[in-house]
């Protein structure tokens, strides 16, 4: 383990997932607060319309995720705050129209098939220090626009009506706020994939709200925990390749213990409450 | 201020085919304490949306403090029904009261001490500057109800506008809520939309009562004849759930 640690390889790898964990924690806990996680799954699968995009017209797959997932982002932000009753439709509609023009889009790219599994289930492995830049980018802009416009975003999560009764331009703050969401979800979709994205922006949030009073702190736990599931993730895969030749991905093994630090955290919370 | 605190000239509004408001003419002048009645369904909230400049209405005009809705934001002090909240929100009191601070010409920085002095005042009002540390996950109902009223005296109202401010808090706690309004009515104009009617007999100035259309009694002492007088139709009608029959009775002659 110590020896993987050292390689430039494996630097690489963690430079890369822990930088992405800042942006999913931080974005991760205002999705999870203002309760949005569908909205997210919508703007994440729409984005693997933009990675197909990027393969037939020849220009970088992850900028057309980006493209797509704002523009999925601004669809359903603006309707969001139009038809509430029909959002849930919409919701799934983007998401599925996302995801069948990806598919699509690659089945029509001349000469052989690319590989899908890549931003289908992650590959970190493959990260290359290009797109280790990006993510330092894609953190920069979401540290950037939480830290300037903190106490808006908190605003109109907790309570957007109120937020329009004081004055505030809400629709831009939350269109704001998908945007960034969208470029998280790019982000990790690179980490765990499309499928598997909106599972680690929700997943730490949700286990570091159980122990947190206010946003700010939230923030940092889920950057913490995310962080935590992406080094497990990744040791656990190389253990499982090294020690037993078993080639399990980082991607879902990432996820799964997210899902398994939620379920911990969960009993105890439960456990407490008793107690009290 | 001269002119009415907020006035509503014919003012129609339904969704789609349902009509909600028909013709409501309401003129409330500075400092009246305003009680707005009315069943569920009747266009309370609808009503308040359109003082809020939130929904628009289909005809007719609606001034508030002289001006458009949009216009007079940041100056009506608004309390929205406790019971939509989401208290697993991760928020503290303080910077729940903080957010009537918060201006469109106050984003990108922080908030100045100025602010968080207003909100630490507004709080002190409704006498909670002691749980400003707490999560509103761990607040009582009429805990919670007077931090959402603090909330709305932070941004330093002209016009306080609640929208059933005691629905389901016990007798105790809303009869609380009441003597902060009579306290609050004595420095702003205040209307409460709510169905609570016993509470209110008490303390407003003006009672309304809307079912649709709108029926007002023109401000006055509070004696037990005039409470009699103005309560007698509308609000037992309007307890015991039979509001067609408020049209009839009051023969139109309430607009």
């Amino acid at each position: 383990m110590i020896e993987a640690l050292s390689t430039p390889f494996f630097q690489r790898v963690l430079v890369a997932g822990l930088l992405a964990s800042v942006a999913c924690g931080v974005i991760g806990s205002l999705v999870v607060a203002k309760r949005i996680s569908s909205l997210s799954g919508g703007i994440s699968h729409a984005a693997f319309g933009g990675v197909g995009l990027g393969y037939l017209l020849g220009f970088d797959p992850t900028l057309g995720a980006a493209l797509f997932g704002i523009l999925a982002g601004v669809v359903i932000g603006l309707a969001y705050r139009r038809v509430r009753s029909g959002l849930d439709t919409l919701i799934s509609v983007v998401w599925a129209v996302g995801m069948a023009l990806g598919i699509l889009f690659v089945a029509l790219t001349p000469g052989y098939a690319p590989d899908l599994t890549s931003y289908l289930f992650g590959s970190l492995l493959l990260v290359p220090w290009k797109y280790v830049a990006w993510i330092a980018a894609v953190d920069v802009l979401v540290l950037a626009g939480v830290t300037l416009l903190f106490k808006e975003l908190q605003a109109i999560a907790f309570d957007e009506e109120f937020a329009e009764v004081v004055g505030l331009p809400v629709e831009a703050l939350f269109l704001g706020l998908l945007a960034l969401t969208s470029l998280a979800v790019v982000v990790l979709m690179r980490v765990v994939g499309v499928i598997l994205a909106i599972a680690l922006l929700t997943l730490p949030a949700a286990t570091s709200r159980q122990w947190t009073r206010s946003l700010p702190p939230m923030m940092l736990g889920a950057t913490a925990l995310s962080a935590a599931c992406t080094l497990g993730g990744l040791l656990l895969s190389f253990e499982l390749s090294g020690r037993a030749s078993i080639s399990a991905p980082p991607g879902p093994l990432v996820v799964l213990l997210a899902a398994a630090l939620f379920a911990l955290s969960s009993a105890l919370r439960r456990l407490r409450g008793r107690g009290a | 201020m001269t002119g009415p605190a907020l006035e509503l000239s014919d003012v129609w509004f339904s969704f789609g085919e349902l009509p909600v408001l028909e013709g409501v003419d309401l003129r409330v002048e500075p400092r009246d304490y305003l009680a707005l009645l009315g069943p569920n369904g009747s266009g309370k909230t609808t009503l308040v949306k359109l003082v809020l400049g939130l929904l628009h209405p289909s005809r007719g005009s609606v001034r508030v403090l002289g001006a458009e809705p949009e216009a007079a934001r940041g100056r009506v002090g608004y309390v929205p029904q406790r019971v939509r909240f989401d208290l697993d929100f991760p928020i503290r009191v303080r910077d729940v009261v903080r957010m009537g601070r918060l201006r469109r010409g106050r984003m990108l920085r922080p908030l100045a001490a100025a602010d968080r002095e207003a909100a630490g005042r507004a709080l002190a009002t409704v006498e909670m500057e002691g749980l400003a540390e707490r999560p509103i996950g761990a607040l009582s109902g009429g805990q919670l109800q007077r931090v959402l009223i603090a909330r709305a005296l932070a941004m330093g109202p002209e016009l306080l506008l609640l929208d059933e401010p005691t629905a389901s808090l016990d007798e105790r706690m809303g009869h609380g809520v009441w003597e902060l309004l009579a306290e609050l009515s004595k420095g702003m104009t205040v209307i409460v939309v709510s169905h609570d009617i016993g509470a209110i007999s008490r303390h407003v100035r003006t009672v309304a009562c809307l079912n649709r259309r709108l029926y007002t009694h023109p401000s006055r002492e509070l004696t037990p004849e005039i409470l009699e007088a103005t309560y007698g139709c509308p609000i037992d009608l309007i307890a015991h759930g039979h509001p067609h029959r408020v049209l009839r009775d009051h023969g139109g002659g309430g607009r």
